[in-house]
């Protein structure tokens, strides 16, 4: 037994093993990379060489290679998790002299504006994103878009940096009889909603989200309608506006309740 | 003879321990998103344990019993002492040591992730290095399997190797060869991002490494399954096992083809080429054949045994079966979970198919199906087999036994029938909570009703399976007698030399591997900027 050569085309057991499982590689490569892709109803391919590259999943350039450019401007501002550092104190206090002229309307102690949002304590990429955005007219506001345009990078990144620096302060109306409404616990997953925590957490953020927790009702609903009917659309892939979109007028009046309420 | 009892022993307990926990889990699991309760209000919870549910099912718990009954068949079917005992106690040590490394940062809610690992979602590095510490343990065991077989082969060069002992060799394997995917990806993907070292990863590449492991993965899960139906079930009903050619060619046939399909779980995937996809589907086609082959081996071998017993006629033999043989049950149920899972499989590797249940609740009751029906129901069948002659006492619980089968067979089906239908209604997977209320959900209420009180039952019968090896620990000692295994109707005297080893085998395992892989990993190794960044899982943001 142990002196039958395997190896060998002449030992039954090895031509068959090699043979039938070389035929049957060989036959579903064939299908696979030519006659498949061949068959395809919107194949554009223009050799063999090329259906065995698009077969293969080689990157090519599509053939409708000019992108639609939309009427309006979109955001342009980068965001990963390597985007803000430490603050530094130099940063901060020129922010600090800088936000003097924010305070009128952002307020300081929660003192601003029932439709300015607060800005005490917001994480710094999401004050430097909205100026970015505001200045890159992405999201417009006649009255913060004047102010935008004349800031620098280094105002932005500073500006950022002093609000990220203050602590957040407790929210003006806190209701704890307000409860939770099902769209901010559990979203609505048929919908595509999910639950707003899963951005906006006050410890679990994703990067460039703002926390809601005490803001204005006027001024979050405002912001769900505006994406909803798409005055706003500097949300990066169209988060927001496809939450809101999907939100029934109820729902945002609730969220936007809720978020009020709390501390 | 068995000089390794404690070995085994320890091994099955081990693995026993694991599951009955990582059972309570998936109970609760399926009680919380039920509408039987109110929403548990805290997603991560439950994602924290259905990581600790499948990394303790999937890893641990099969490893420790293909183990341990590894250890045992060697001993059994080569009839000497296994050599490299204390390889083997290491092997269960690293094991349990990173069962134990995994499971704190999991129940510490630090690698909410599930047990596929989801790139770019990072968990601690304790996770990973606790589950490369369980594979580093199995790889001591293909190890030593293989040594075994060589050395026996050495001392034997004219008998043909005990089927038992191929077929152990050759799930060991490919184990071997299917873990290095997850191996390289934890790794060298994976374990530098955990630790701080980068803090981007190539999501898509590391998801075609899982895959190579993901799908060969079940097939070494259903290796005991597989030896229990060639060398235990025959004998244990009376009868003798219909060919022995023919179980052979089967596992060699899960040996070359089972390994590289796994791209099929990537259908959704973008980064893969639809030609590869193509392929790899065409040969998660062929592993049907050696299954096929079973089916047929095994009915055949039963109706040989039926006939034995004075069954006549086209059906009289299945009449004269022993139904009330603990063994004959449990074949049959696993036979009937594996018919029904594997149609469902059929259609997960169907490309325009699975479009319609990719990532549904399908998939999850497809391998619970599998898994916890078919296979693990020959585990426990196993287990009652071989504990006689791990303990030197009888168990003698024979009716309780019968009952923890059927239960766990109705628990099963009652449990994964209404799974697999809410999957076609479109219910997704991988999600903490449902909002039954919504009109468009509403109709999965009911199904997801049943499915709890199926793992009720699941868990009940888990109790007995409990109370049944309990039991024979405390029963009074009794010779079981020599273990035997399933004799063939032709008993081989001689095989060929592809029939008893693996060097062919391998190699072809190994080529088209590199066929169906190669390419896509170079190409995804080749691509630049496709590296995202790490989300730190329980990390504060």
């Amino acid at each position: 037994m142990s002196a039958e050569r395997l190896f060998t085309f002449r030992n039954p057991w090895f031509a068959a093993g090699v043979g039938i499982t070389g035929a049957i590689a060989l036959l579903s490569l064939i299908l696979g990379f030519v006659v498949l892709p061949y068959a395809a109803t919107n194949s554009r391919l223009t050799s063999l060489w090329d259906a065995v590259c698009s077969a293969a999943g080689v990157p090519r350039p599509t053939a409708t290679s000019e992108t639609e450019k939309p009427s309006f401007t979109t955001s342009n501002v980068v965001m990963n998790s390597r985007t803000f550092g430490a603050p530094d104190t130099r940063s901060v206090g020129r922010g600090a002299t800088l936000a003097m002229q924010c305070a009128i309307c952002h307020g300081s102690n929660r003192q601003g504006q029932v439709d300015t949002p607060n800005l005490e304590g917001q994480p710094a990429a999401v004050v430097y994103k909205e100026l970015r955005d505001f200045k890159a007219a992405a999201r417009t506001s006649a009255i913060m878009s004047p102010f935008a345009i004349k800031l620098s990078e280094q105002d932005m990144l500073d500006l950022a940096a002093y609000y990220s620096y203050l602590p957040r302060q407790p929210g003006s109306h806190p209701d704890p009889a307000v409860t939770a409404p099902q769209v901010v616990v559990r979203g609505a997953p048929m919908r595509n909603i999910p639950t707003c925590a899963s951005c906006h957490g006050i410890n679990n953020a994703k990067p460039g989200t703002p926390w809601l927790d005490g803001q204005s009702a006027v001024y979050i609903k405002a912001q769900l309608q505006a994406f909803s009917s798409g005055t706003r659309r500097n949300d990066i892939s169209e988060q927001m506006r496809n939450v809101a979109r999907q939100m029934t007028p109820d729902e945002m009046n609730e969220a936007a309740r809720y978020y009020a309420a709390q501390p | 003879m068995l000089n390794s009892k404690h070995l085994v022993l320890a091994h099955f307990w081990l693995a026993f321990a694991v599951f009955g926990l990582a059972l309570l889990l998936g109970e609760w699991q399926m009680f919380v998103r039920s509408p039987l309760n109110p929403w548990i209000s805290n997603s991560e919870l439950y994602y924290r344990s259905v990581t600790a549910h499948g990394s303790a099912m999937g890893y641990v718990f099969p490893t420790l019993i293909a183990m341990g009954f590894g250890y045992a068949i060697t001993e059994f079917a080569l009839k000497k002492p296994l050599i490299g005992r204390r390889w083997a106690w290491v092997g269960l040590l690293l094991v349990a040591t990173g069962a134990v490394t995994a499971m704190i940062p999991v129940s510490l809610g630090l690698a909410s992730i599930l047990y596929t690992f989801y790139p770019p979602m990072i968990a601690n590095p304790f996770y990973y290095i606790g589950i490369v510490l369980v594979v580093v343990g199995s790889w001591i065991w293909v190890a030593l399997m293989s040594i075994n077989m060589a050395a026996w082969k050495r001392d034997n060069p004219e008998k043909p190797v005990p089927l038992a002992m191929f077929a152990n060799v050759a799930g060991a394997y490919l184990w071997g060869w299917t873990a290095v995917g997850a191996a390289t990806e934890v790794i060298v993907l994976i374990l530098p991002v955990a630790l701080g070292l980068k803090t981007t990863i190539d999501a898509g590449l590391s998801r075609v490494f899982f895959s190579w492991t993901l799908h060969a993965i079940v097939y070494f899960w259903l290796m005991p399954t597989y030896i229990a139906y060639y060398t235990i079930f025959p004998r244990a009903i009376g009868g003798r096992l219909y060919s022995d050619a023919m179980a052979r060619i089967a596992f060699i046939l899960f040996v070359v083809v089972a390994m590289p399909i796994g791209i099929h779980h990537l259908f959704a995937d973008p980064q893969v080429g639809a030609g590869f996809k193509f392929i790899q589907s065409v040969f998660t086609a062929m592993v049907a054949l050696p299954t096929l082959v079973t089916i047929f081996t095994i009915c055949a071998s039963a109706e040989l045994a039926g006939r034995l017993r004075g069954g006549k006629g086209p059906f009289g033999w299945v009449a004269a079966l022993p139904w009330d043989n603990p063994m004959m049950l449990a074949v049959t149920f696993s036979f009937v979970m594996l018919g029904f899972g594997g149609a469902g499989g059929l259609i997960n590797m169907s490309y325009q198919l699975d479009a319609s249940i990719h990532n549904t609740q399908w998939i999850t009751g497809h391998f619970h199906l599998i898994f916890a029906g078919a296979i693990v129901i020959m585990y426990f069948a196993i287990s009652y087999d071989l504990w006689p002659h791990l303990t030197g006492r009888a168990l003698n619980s024979a009716r309780l036994m019968k009952a923890q089968l059927w239960l766990w067979f109705v628990g099963m089906i009652v449990t994964t029938f209404p799974w697999h239908y809410v999957g076609i209604l479109g219910m997704p997977r991988r999600m903490a909570s449902y909002d039954y209320t919504n009109p468009a959900i509403a109709p999965e209420a009911l199904s997801v009703s049943i499915s709890v009180f199926g793992g009720l039952l699941l868990l009940i019968s888990a109790g007995l399976f409990f109370a049944v090896l309990i039991r024979g620990h405390r029963a009074p000692q009794s010779d079981p007698g020599e273990y035997r295994f399933s004799v063939a109707v032709h008993e081989p005297t001689r095989v060929p030399v592809a029939l008893n080893g693996f060097a062919l085998w391998l190699t072809l395992m190994i080529t088209l591997t590199v066929i169906n892989y190669g390419y896509p990993i170079v190409q995804l190794l080749a691509l630049r900027g496709n590296a995202v960044p790490a989300v730190y899982v329980g990390a504060a943001r």
